[in-house]
Order: structure tokens, then C-alpha cells, then sequence
């Protein structure tokens, strides 16, 4: 079933993505969800569509391919994840609202890059669900060095990161620069945001940001444990939905998100089972212990 | 007599246009096991923010450790165990454990990683408030006397030299509080400053060996046998409204 996968060198550079994006995409989500900032990474990736968009308007009006789509997109979802760092520290007791506005700020600029550009020839939708056959070869080696990166970043600031999100007056007061490492964690938001969102799609990819790690965290004792559970359930969903969406001829976005939901829908199950099965367990005479 | 650990001077401070200190000077002597009683909305969790840095007065000077606190860096000789610490996320999946070390990241510092010593130290907080054998559970499904605990260990493990607790016991039941105080004893003869933020003053007067009573301003700063022997007259005037001190005999 893999065959064609390492037959095409289109589909292998796919598939190695996906690889990468299955572990830095839920291993940022876990540190999103745990938060509450969910929504923040679809504001992102709608701003990511926006700097997308521009990269094909320019691609089209020079006539030339000035860079890839990839850059500009980024370049966008950095700089609007900065914006909403900003706009959350002037809006601070309505912090949430930054999201709104970068999502919609995002949706407007898209719109009227596209009809500056009179539509494109390369099929935007493919940014919308994601596509198996996006990724370049020079898109490969981008992502794969910003994986490397994210990677090193999160390991490095592991415990500042963790300390934060758990409780972040006393983050504060023990000493650790909130600020600067909130805005380095959005960063880092932002690059995953736009690495993934050829595989996996603008609409879908805050999906397996958040699916995995929302699986893993019914089932995990403590942090680490969840993190690492998280990773394997979104290298799992990638792996099953390329493969799914390649030969059912549907954009992978779709089939990966749907095996996540499928993930998280068995996790569920097994927690409610383990469950009983305890429950039956110290009622069966378990429970005389002290 | 040793320099005071924490010295406030002439503190005022209002939140927008409702005043909640008013010129409250106040001092923690080293070695003490200092009361902060009053009543609710009296400013107790404000002079602690305040003291903390995490809220700058209006009007007032503050001294930490003979510093200025502005100038004043070693943030890791004080411990806090903030009143939302009851309110925490309950759903955050992180072990007693991993709570415990979270006390130890400003420490360790940046770019540099948790080993086997800073491993030691957390079972030994652990071990201190008699948590160790909850190390490796969710501290969400823990009850709440046992958070508290982990809590106070997350202070602990930065061995600190003054431990602040605003309304530990709030939600704690009474056998856990009179362990609480046992716990907070072993701790004071140990040469921790100790300042206790609570209203059930009755529990205080008789574990402390300071109380200081906040009601915008500060109304009393002495010993617990001066508090209790105050009149009914006197304490209704801190109040606001007539009150009974509640001794437990036990
Ligand atoms: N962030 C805030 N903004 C406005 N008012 C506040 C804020 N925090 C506390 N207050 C008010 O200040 C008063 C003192 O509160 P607080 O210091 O929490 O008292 P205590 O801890 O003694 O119960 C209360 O009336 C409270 O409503
Ligand atoms: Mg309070």
C-alpha cells in the first residue's frame, strides 16, 4: 500500500512531512490545549491562507516564481501571531478577543489578494483541505528545518513552557520572563501552523493540533505522558489519513481529521471501559484496604 | 534584633477609584509565624500582591530581605502559595510530581535541563508535607487538603526563607487543618518566616507567634495574647461589624 509513496518523489516528500508535521503540530497542541487557546491556532492559519494568497498574487503579477507560497505565508502567521500577543496584552481582561480579529483580518486580506490576482491558476483549494501533492521538494527541506528547530525550541524551554501554562502568577513571581516566552511560544505557533497547512489544510489544521492531545489527555498521567500520547495519535492519524486519502482520491486533510476524530471517539470508549472495569474491581471487594 | 524579612512602608493603594490601603506600614520579623487576619475585601491578597511585586502601589515603599524590591532579585527565598491555588485547573494533567518541579524551573534556569539532584529535591518536598506516595497521581484527582499540600511543596523544594500562604485552609476540612498547622510548626522550627493569610482568626490566635489585623488600614500588629484579650468594642471597630473570636479547645 506504501508502494507508491517511495515510487513518487511527490508523494514521498509528502509523506515525510506528514511524518514531521504528526509530531510538531500536536506537540505545540498540547501546550495550546492546555492553555485554552485553541481558537488561536485557526486565527493563524487563516492569517497563513492570507500571506499564501499574496504569494501567488505576487507569483502572478511578476510572472515568476519570486518564492515559494510557503514563505509568505509564514512570514504572515509569524507576524499575526505577534499582532495577537499584542493585541492580548492592550485587551487584557478581553484577551480572546485578539482572535476574532486576526481570524477575520486573515479571511478579509485572502479575499482581496484573490481578486487582485482575478483568481489563481494553482488551485487554492488545495490550501483549504489540503493536498497530497503540494509539498515541493524545496517545501520539504523548509519544513523539516523548521521541525528541527520547533523540536529544540520546545525542548530547551520545556519546563518555562510547562511552568507557564500550568499557573502563570506563579510563573511570575518565581522569575520567569512571561512575556518573552509567550511570545516565542506563539512563534513557534505560527511556524507549525504554516508548515502544516499544505497536508493538512487552513480549515483543518488546528484539528490536529487539538484532536490528539484532547484523545491523549483522558487517558495520560501527567504532562510528559500526554505530550508523548498526543504524538503518537497524531503520527497515527497522518499516517492513516494520507494513505486513506490518496487512494480514496480525497483531500488528506479530511481523511486525517476524521482518523483523529475516530482516535479520540476510542479513547473515550476505553476510558469509560477501564472505568467500570474498576469500579466492578472494588466492589468486588478491593476496597478494604485501609 | 535581626533585619525584618519584609518591610512596607506607608502603603496606599486604591483600584480605580475604590481605596483598599490605606498608609499601612508593616513589617515581618525574621523567624516569625506572622497572622494576617481581617475581614473579606479587607486588602489582605492585595498587600500580599503587593508585596510579591506583582501589583505596584499607588503610594509606599517596600523592602524585601533589606532590599529595595526593585532592586531585589532572589525572588526563589520566597515562597507563595497564592489563595487560587484552590482554583486551579483541575483538568490539567500533571502529576504531583511534575507540579512539585514546576517550583524549580526559575532556579535551574534557561537552556538548562532537570536532573538527577533536582529529581532528589522534589521527593524530599514531597516527602516533607507527606505526599510522596501521591507523586505519580493527576494532582486534579487529589482532594483538596492534598493539593494544598502539593502546593506548599512546589514552595518548599526552592528551600525557601519566608513562605507566604493567603487562605491556605479555605475548603480544608478540620482534622486536615490541624495537620496543616502541624505541618506549617515543623516548618517555623525550621527557621522559615512564616506569614499566614487567613479570616478564621480564632485557628490563628492560637498557632502564631504575630498577628497583624488589615482593614484598609492596619488596626492591629502585635501578639496573640494582646488579639484575644482585646474587647468585643475594639475588635467590632476593626471589623466593621460586631464579631466573636472562636477558640477551638482541643
Ligand atoms: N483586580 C481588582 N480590581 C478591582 N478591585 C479589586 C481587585 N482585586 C480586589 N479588588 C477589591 O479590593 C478589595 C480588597 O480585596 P482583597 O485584597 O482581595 O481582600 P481580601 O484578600 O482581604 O479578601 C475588595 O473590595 C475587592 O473587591
Ligand atoms: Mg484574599
Amino acid at each position: 500500500m506504501l508502494a507508491d509513496f517511495f515510487e513518487y518523489d511527490f508523494l514521498r516528500h509528502t509523506f515525510f512531512t506528514g511524518i514531521l508535521i504528526g509530531i510538531i503540530a500536536p506537540l505545540l497542541g498540547t501546550f495550546i490545549v492546555v492553555r485554552r487557546l485553541s481558537l488561536i491556532a485557526d486565527a493563524l492559519s487563516h492569517v497563513t491562507l492570507a500571506g499564501i494568497a499574496f504569494g501567488m498574487l505576487l507569483e502572478k503579477r511578476l510572472g515568476f516564481v519570486l518564492l515559494s507560497p510557503l514563505y509568505s505565508g509564514m512570514a504572515f502567521s509569524v507576524l499575526g501571531s505577534i499582532l495577537i500577543e499584542k493585541l492580548r496584552s492592550v485587551y487584557k481582561s478581553y484577551q480572546e478577543i485578539a482572535i476574532p480579529i486576526i481570524l477575520s483580518g486573515g479571511v478579509g486580506l485572502t479575499v482581496i489578494f484573490i481578486s487582485l490576482a482575478d483568481g489563481f491558476n494553482r488551485d487554492l483549494m488545495n490550501y483549504l483541505f489540503g493536498s497530497v501533492s503540494a509539498v515541493s521538494q524545496q517545501d520539504f527541506y523548509t519544513i523539516a528545518g523548521i521541525s528541527i528547530l520547533i523540536i529544540a525550541v520546545v525542548a530547551l524551554f520545556y519546563k518555562e513552557l510547562l511552568t507557564l501554562s500550568f499557573d502563570e502568577e506563579h510563573a511570575t513571581t518565581s522569575g520567569i520572563h512571561a512575556k518573552r516566552i509567550h511570545l516565542l511560544f506563539i512563534v513557534l505557533t505560527a511556524l507549525v501552523i504554516a508548515a502544516s497547512i499544505q497536508i493538512v489544510g487552513v480549515l483543518l489544521v488546528s484539528a490536529l493540533m487539538t484532536l490528539p492531545v484532547a484523545a491523549s489527555m483522558r487517558l495520560a498521567k501527567g504532562f510528559k505522558q500526554m505530550l508523548f500520547l498526543s504524538v503518537v495519535f497524531g503520527e497515527i492519524a497522518v499516517i492513516i489519513g494520507l494513505i486513506g486519502g490518496y487512494y480514496l482520491n480525497i483531500p488528506p486533510g479530511g481523511t486525517i481529521v476524521m482518523t483523529a476524530i475516530m482516535i479520540l471517539l476510542l479513547s473515550i470508549g476505553v476510558k469509560r471501559f477501564s472505568f467500570r472495569y474498576k469500579k466492578a474491581g472494588e466492589t468486588n471487594g478491593y476496597e478494604g484496604s485501609n | 534584633m535581626s533585619e525584618p524579612v519584609v518591610s512596607m512602608r506607608q502603603i496606599t493603594h486604591a483600584y480605580d477609584q475604590k481605596k483598599v490601603l490605606n498608609n499601612v506600614n508593616f513589617e515581618i520579623p525574621r523567624g516569625a509565624f506572622m497572622g494576617l487576619v481581617g475581614p473579606n475585601g479587607g486588602g489582605k491578597t492585595t498587600l500580599i500582591r503587593i508585596l510579591l511585586g506583582l501589583l505596584k502601589p499607588n503610594e509606599g515603599s517596600i523592602k524585601l530581605f533589606n532590599q529595595p524590591i526593585h532592586k531585589f532579585k532572589q525572588w526563589n527565598k520566597i515562597g507563595f502559595v497564592s489563595q487560587k491555588a484552590n482554583t486551579f485547573n483541575r483538568g490539567f494533567p500533571a502529576t504531583a510530581f511534575e507540579v512539585v518541579s514546576m517550583g524549580l524551573t526559575a532556579k535551574i534556569g534557561y537552556l538548562r535541563f532537570f536532573n538527577k539532584q533536582h529529581k532528589t529535591l522534589v521527593l524530599q518536598a514531597l516527602d516533607q508535607v507527606g505526599m510522596l506516595d501521591y507523586a505519580y497521581e493527576n494532582v486534579g484527582n487529589l482532594s483538596g487538603g492534598q493539593q494544598q499540600r502539593i502546593f506548599i511543596a512546589r514552595s518548599l523544594v526552592n528551600d525557601p526563607e519566608l513562605l507566604i500562604l493567603d487562605e491556605p485552609t479555605v475548603g480544608v476540612d478540620y482534622e486536615n487543618v490541624q495537620r496543616f498547622y502541624d505541618l506549617l510548626h515543623q516548618l517555623n522550627d525550621k527557621q522559615i518566616t512564616l506569614l499566614l493569610v487567613t479570616h478564621d482568626t480564632g485557628t490563628m490566635t492560637e498557632h502564631a507567634t504575630d498577628i497583624v489585623c488589615l482593614n484598609q488600614t492596619l488596626h492591629f500588629h502585635g501578639k496573640p495574647e494582646e488579639y484575644t484579650s482585646l474587647s468585643k468594642e475594639d475588635l467590632s471597630r476593626f471589623y466593621g461589624h460586631p464579631v466573636n473570636i472562636v477558640t477551638h479547645n482541643h
